[in-house]
C-alpha cells in the first residue's frame, strides 16, 4: 500500500531547543546560551560514544607515528636472517627475572623445508622500560637510542608480533610504516581540498557556464575507472627513484582523483548558503562581497567540510595500500602497512606466518577511527537536528 | 488483473478477529452518542535529548455527526493526539497508555484502538476504511511517483471487492464530488500537475472515497491561501452535511475554528485546557489561556459589530479586469512621499533546456506596472496571495533586485534619488536608510554570530561605530525591543522566535533608517507573540517616525496596523487605498473576494457574509 508520506510533527516548544540541548550535553542552559557553534559541536560529539573512542585511538595513533623511533623497540633496518618467519613471542614474567622471553636459534626443517626455532631455556633476554637499542632521531631532530620498551642489551632480539621474510621485527616495522601511511591520507586530502575548495567554491560561486564546464570535467574524471588509471599514472615513476621523491608523486596521483567529490560538496552547500536569509541580510547591510563569503558564508560550512574530509580520509589510506600491496606504489626500503603487506600475497607465506597479515589490522583499525571520527562529526555538526535513539 | 488480485491479497484478512479481541462494553464510553472517546491518551517521543510527553493525559469525546476542532500553539501536541488516534505517531513517539474508544456505527461495537497493534491488521482496516484523513500538506501526504488516480484507487482496492473498472468510474465520481473539474481527465495527471488547492481536494477525495463514519483534517487549510482555504472549508462542511459524517479538525487559526466547529477542545503542552461547544468558548471562555488566544484575535472588535442580515446569497461571482487599479484617492497625501514607486515592473528569465537542446527563455512578470506612493511616518499594507508579486516588490524596493523598469523616488528632506538606478556602490548610503525585517527568524539570524555581532555588523561595515561605543548602541537597541543588555553575547539558538524576530527588528532599527520593509514579519510566529511583536513595531514607529511597508498574506493583520493598503493579484496592483476605505467598501472584484474569504471569528455571524468568488476577465 502507498501509505501517504507522513509530514514531520514536532513536538518542539520553540523555548525547548535550548533546554534541550542543555540536558542533551549535561550543561546548563546559561552555558549553551552563549556557546559558540563550535563548542556546541564539540559537547555533541562527545555524547558520541564511538566517534570518541574513534578519536582517542586516532589520536594514539598519530602519536605512535610521531614518535615512531620511540615506540619502536628496534628499526627497521636491523634484522636477523636466522630469524626469517619468527612467530611472536609472548613475554613471560617469573619474580626472579622480570619479563623475559628466551633466545631462540633458527634451522630449516630439511624434511618440510618449514623453519624451527628452539628457545634456549637456560638464557634469558630481559625486556624492561627505557632502554638503550638502535640510535635514530626523535622527530629528526634529535639524536637517541632510547626505546619505550624492549631487550635490556642492545643486540638482543625479540619478536612481540614475529619477523618478517628478512628476520626485521613486524612491530617496529608496522609502528614505522605508519608514519607513510597515516600521513599520506592527511596530505593528499590536503591537496584534494584545496583543489576541491578552489574549483567547487568557482563553480558554485560564479554559476552559470563555469559551473557548467567544471561540473562536466568533474564527471568526466569520476567516469575514469580508477584502478587503471592509478595504475597507468603510478608506473609513470620510475622505478629507480627512492622513497623521498616517490611519496609525493604518490600523494599527487591519489589527490588528483580525489578532489572531484569534495568539489562536489562544496559546491552544493555553497549554493544552498547563497540563498539564506542571513546572507541576503548582510547583503542589505552593505557588507561587502568578500567579507560576506569568509565571515558569513564560509564558517557556514566549514564543519561540513571538516565531516567529509575526516571521511575522505580513510580512503586515501587504502588506495595507497592497495596501490603500494600492488608494487606500484611505494616499494622497499620504504615502509608503509601496503608495502609490509607485500610480503602476505604468498598464499604458502600466509600459512606458514600468518602474523604477516598484522599490517592489515593496522589499516582497518585507523579506516574504522577515521569512519567513526566523521560519522561523529557529521552528526554533531547541525546541533539542532535531533538524533533519535 | 494479476496486478489487482496481488493487491487484494493485502487486504487486512486478520482484521475482524484483532478487532474482536479489543472490543469494549459500551456502557464505558462517556456519553452514549460519542463516535471517539478518548480517555487519559499518553503520547511520548523519547529522543536522546530527553523524554517529551507530546500528549500528555488526554481525554476528549467526539459527538457523532458534529465538528470537533482541536486548537492550540505550536507544539500544543494536537497533531500528534490525532496521529496517536489512528496510531501513526512519528518515529520516535509510542503510545504509552490511556484508551480511544471508537465506535463506527451508531448501535455497533465499540473498540479501543490503543490496544491495537500499530502495524497489524485490525488498525489497518479502520484507518481509511472507517476513519479518513487529511494533512496539511497535500504535496508531501500524496506520492509523487502515482497519478492521484491510482492513490485514491488503492484505498478501495484496500477496503473493498469492487472490480477496477467500478474502482475508477467511483474515482472520477469522487473527484467530481471535490469539486476538481474535468475530474475524468485529472484522474491521470499527478500531484506536481495540480495546483495547491486541488491537491487538498485530491487528498480530500482519499480520505472520503472509502465513505468513512469519522475525518481527521489535520491543519488541512494551513499551507493553503485564504481564498483556496474558504473553498476548502466549505467543501469540507458540504460533503460532512451530504455524507452525514463526523468531523475532527485540527487548527491553530481560530477564525477557522468560529467558522466550522461545533465543539472545540483547547490544547496546549499536551494537555487539554478547555473543552465546550463553539459558542461557550468564544463568548464565555473559562480558562485565561483560551481568554488570551481570543484576545489575540486582530479581527474580533470590528467582526462583533457586523449585523446579521437574513437576505444573505451564498456565493457571489464577480469579475474585473485584472490590470486596471482602482485607487480611494479621498485624502491623496499633499506633502513629498518618503518613497514614491513609478511603473515599477520586474522579469524574471527562466532558462530551460539542457545542454544539447535549444534553449528557450521564458518571461515571467512578477511584478507588472506598479506605481505606489508611502506617505511619511505611515505604514503602508501590501496584500496578497503567495506568488502575487508582493516579496518582489518589497526585495526591489531595497534593491536586493535591480528593477527591470521604473522608477523609485526616495526623498527624507535630506537625501533624494531614485534608488532604481544606482549601482551598488552608489546604494550604500541607502543601504542604511532603507531596512528590511525578514520573515523567518530563524534562517534570517546567522547561528555562527553572536546577537551583538549580528546586530552591529551594518554600523561596523559602514565604519560608523566601533568597540565599546558599537557595544553600547546594539546593547540599548536590545532594551529598547524588549531584551536585555547581556543577551548580546548569546547566539541566535538561544531565543525563541518572538525573541528572534526582536533582534531582526534591532538589526533593522540599528542603523537609524527612514524606511522599514516588514516582509511577512509576524507571520512565522504564534498568535500570542505575534500581537507582542505587532504592538512593537507600532511603538517604535511612534518613537522614532518610521515608514513602514508592511507586506502581508494575513488581511486581518494588515487591518489592525496599516494606515493605507495595496492589493496586489498576479504582479498586478488592483486596489490601493486608506484601509478603512479598501477593507469596508472594496471595489475590485478580487478585494471583494479576499476579504470574504478571512473567516469571520465569531460563531455566531456564521454564514452572515457571502462569499464573493473571483474569476479575472481575459485580459484584452
Amino acid at each position: 500500500m502507498v501509505q501517504p508520506q507522513l509530514p514531520q510533527a514536532t513536538p518542539d516548544d520553540e523555548a525547548g531547543t535550548t533546554a534541550d540541548l542543555a540536558t542533551e550535553t549535561g550543561r546548563s542552559s546559561r552555558d549553551v546560551a552563549s556557546a559558540s557553534q563550535r563548542r556546541l559541536i564539540w559537547w555533541r560529539f562527545r555524547k558520541h560514544r564511538l566517534a570518541m573512542v574513534g578519536l582517542v585511538l586516532l589520536v594514539a595513533m598519530y602519536v605512535v607515528a610521531a614518535f615512531a623511533g620511540f615506540f619502536a623497540p628496534f628499526s627497521t633496518t636491523t634484522y636477523s636472517g636466522e630469524h626469517a618467519y619468527h612467530p611472536p613471542q609472548v613475554p613471560r614474567f617469573s619474580l626472579q627475572e622480570g619479563l623475559f622471553v628466551h633466545p631462540t636459534t633458527g634451522h630449516t626443517d630439511p624434511e618440510t623445508l618449514a623453519p624451527v626455532f628452539t628457545p634456549d631455556e637456560s638464557e634469558h633476554v630481559h625486556l624492561r622500560f627505557f632502554v638503550h637499542g638502535d640510535s635514530y632521531r626523535l622527530l629528526g631532530l634529535v639524536e637517541t637510542d632510547i626505546h619505550l620498551f624492549g631487550p635490556s642489551e642492545p643486540g638482543e632480539r625479540w619478536y612481540p608480533l614475529g619477523a618478517d621474510r628478512t628476520g626485521a621485527d613486524l612491530l617496529s616495522k608496522i609502528i614505522y610504516g605508519s608514519q607513510i601511511s597515516l600521513s599520506i591520507g592527511l596530505v593528499g586530502v590536503a591537496i584534494s581540498l584545496l583543489l576541491g575548495l578552489l574549483l567547487g567554491g568557482i563553480s558554485g560561486y560564479f554559476g552559470g557556464t563555469v559551473d557548467a564546464v567544471l561540473q562536466r570535467v568533474i564527471e568526466l574524471f569520476m567516469s575514469i575507472p580508477t584502478l587503471p588509471l592509478w595504475l597507468g599514472l603510478a608506473a609513470s615513476v620510475p622505478p629507480q627513484w627512492g622513497p623521498v621523491p616517490t611519496y609525493p608523486m604518490i600523494t599527487v596521483i591519489l589527490s588528483l582523483l580525489g578532489w572531484t567529490s569534495l568539489a562536489r560538496v562544496i559546491r552544493g552547500r555553497l549554493l544552498q548558503i547563497r540563498d539564506e536569509d542571513y546572507v541576503l541580510a548582510a547583503t542589505l547591510d552593505g557588507v561587502p562581497t568578500t567579507r560576506i563569503i569568509f565571515r558569513h558564508m564560509v564558517p557556514a560550512f566549514t564543519s561540513h567540510i571538516i565531516a567529509t574530509v575526516s571521511l575522505a580520509v580513510p580512503a586515501m589510506i587504502l588506495s595507497e595500500t592497495a596501490l603500494s600491496f600492488l608494487g606500484l606504489g611505494l616499494r622497499s626500503p620504504a615502509v608503509s602497512w601496503g608495502v609490509l603487506l607485500q610480503d602476505a600475497q604468498n598464499v604458502n607465506v600466509i600459512a606458514t606466518a600468518p602474523w604477516l597479515l598484522l599490517p592489515g589490522v593496522a589499516v582497518v583499525l585507523a579506516v574504522v577511527a577515521f569512519n567513526f571520527v566523521g560519522d561523529g562529526l557529521r552528526d554533531s555538526a547541525d546541533p539542532y537536528g535531533k538524533r533519535s535513539t | 488483473m494479476l496486478r489487482s488480485r496481488r493487491r487484494r491479497r493485502m487486504a487486512p484478512v486478520r482484521a475482524p478477529r484483532e478487532l474482536a479481541a479489543v472490543a469494549v462494553p459500551a456502557e464505558e464510553l462517556s456519553e452514549p452518542d460519542a463516535i471517539l472517546d478518548v480517555q487519559n491518551l499518553r503520547t511520548t517521543f523519547r529522543t536522546d535529548a530527553g523524554v517529551v510527553h507530546a500528549v500528555d493525559g488526554v481525554s476528549l469525546t467526539v459527538r457523532r455527526g458534529r465538528t470537533t476542532c482541536i486548537v492550540g500553539e505550536s507544539g500544543s501536541g494536537k497533531s500528534a493526539t490525532a496521529r496517536s488516534i489512528i496510531q501513526v505517531v512519528d518515529n520516535p513517539g509510542i503510545v504509552e497508555g490511556g484508551r480511544i474508544l471508537f465506535r463506527a456505527d451508531p448501535d455497533g461495537p465499540v473498540h479501543d484502538l490503543a490496544a491495537l497493534s500499530a502495524t497489524g491488521d485490525g488498525i489497518r482496516s479502520v484507518r481509511g476504511g472507517q476513519i479518513g484523513l487529511v494533512f496539511q500538506e497535500p504535496m508531501s501526504a500524496l506520492s509523487p511517483v502515482h497519478t492521484i488516480g491510482n492513490q485514491i484507487a488503492e484505498v478501495l482496492q484496500l477496503h473493498t471487492d469492487l472490480d477496477p473498472k467500478a474502482i475508477r468510474e467511483r474515482v472520477i465520481a469522487e473527484l467530481e464530488a471535490v469539486g476538481i473539474p474535468r475530474a475524468a481527465e485529472r484522474v491521470d495527471s499527478y500531484t506536481f500537475q495540480l495546483s495547491g488547492g486541488m491537491r487538498q481536494r485530491a487528498m480530500i477525495a482519499m480520505a472520503l472515497i472509502a465513505r468513512p463514519a469519522l475525518l481527521i483534517a489535520d491543519e488541512p487549510t494551513t499551507a493553503l491561501d485564504v481564498t483556496t482555504q474558504a473553498q476548502i472549508l466549505d467543501l469540507l462542511a458540504e460533503l460532512k452535511r451530504e455524507l452525514s459524517m463526523t468531523m475532527v479538525f485540527i487548527t491553530h487559526d481560530l477564525g477557522v475554528v468560529a467558522e466550522i466547529a461545533d465543539d472545540v477542545v483547547v490544547m496546549r503542552h499536551g494537555k487539554v485546557l478547555e473543552t465546550g461547544p463553539v459558542d461557550q468558548i468564544f463568548h464565555d471562555p473559562q480558562h485565561p489561556y483560551t481568554r488570551e488566544l481570543l484576545a489575540s484575535l486582530p479581527q474580533r472588535e470590528e467582526a462583533a459589530t457586523g449585523a446579521p442580515s437574513d437576505e444573505v446569497p451564498d456565493r457571489v461571482e464577480v469579475s474585473d479586469a485584472v490590470d486596471t487599479t482602482v485607487r480611494h484617492d479621498d485624502d491623496a497625501p499633499s506633502e513629498t512621499p518618503l518613497l514614491s514607486i513609478e511603473g515599477l515592473r520586474m522579469e524574471f528569465e527562466s532558462t530551460s533546456g539542457t545542454m544539447f537542446s535549444r534553449r528557450t527563455t521564458s518571461r515571467i512578470v512578477a511584478v507588472n506596472d506598479v506605481s505606489l506612493q508611502i506617505a511619511r511616518g505611515t505604514t503602508l499594507g501590501l496584500v496578497g496571495e503567495s506568488g502575487c508579486g508582493k516579496t518582489t516588490l518589497g526585495r526591489c524596493v531595497m534593491r536586493a533586485y535591480r528593477p527591470t523598469a521604473g522608477a523609485l523616488h526616495y526623498d527624507d528632506g535630506e537625501n533624494a534619488t531614485d534608488l532604481a538606478t544606482l549601482t551598488t556602490a552608489q546604494l550604500r548610503p541607502y543601504r542604511r536608510l532603507v531596512r528590511m525585517v525578514f520573515q523567518d527568524p530563524y534562517g534570517s539570524l546567522n547561528p555562527r554570530m553572536t546577537v551583538r555581532e549580528v546586530i552591529g555588523e551594518p554600523l561596523r561595515v559602514a565604519g560608523i561605530a566601533q568597540g565599546s561605543e558599537l557595544d553600547d548602541r546594539v546593547e540599548s537597541m536590545l532594551e529598547r525591543v524588549g531584551l536585555r543588555r547581556d543577551m548580546a553575547s548569546r547566539y541566535p539558538h538561544a531565543f525563541s522566535g518572538g525573541e528572534r524576530q526582536r533582534i531582526g527588528i534591532a538589526r533593522a532599527l540599528i542603523t537609524e533608517p527612514r524606511l522599514v520593509v516588514a516582509d511577512e514579519a509576524v507571520s512565522a510566529l504564534d498568535v500570542s507573540v505575534r500581537t507582542q511583536i505587532l504592538e512593537l513595531l507600532a511603538e517604535l514607529q511612534d518613537e522614532l517616525g518610521l515608514t513602514y511597508l508592511f507586506i502581508s498574506h494575513d488581511l486581518s493583520v494588515v487591518r489592525k496596523i496599516c494606515d493605507r493598503v495595496a492589493v496586489m493579484y498576479y504582479g498586478n496592483l488592483v486596489e490601493e487605498g486608506p484601509a478603512a476605505a479598501v477593507f469596508d467598501d472594496p471595489q475590485h472584484g478580487y478585494t471583494q473576494a479576499l476579504l470574504s474569504a478571512v473567516p469571520v471569528s465569531d460563531p455566531r455571524l456564521r454564514g452572515t457574509r457571502p462569499r464573493v468568488v473571483y474569476r479575472p476577465e481575459e485580459a484584452a
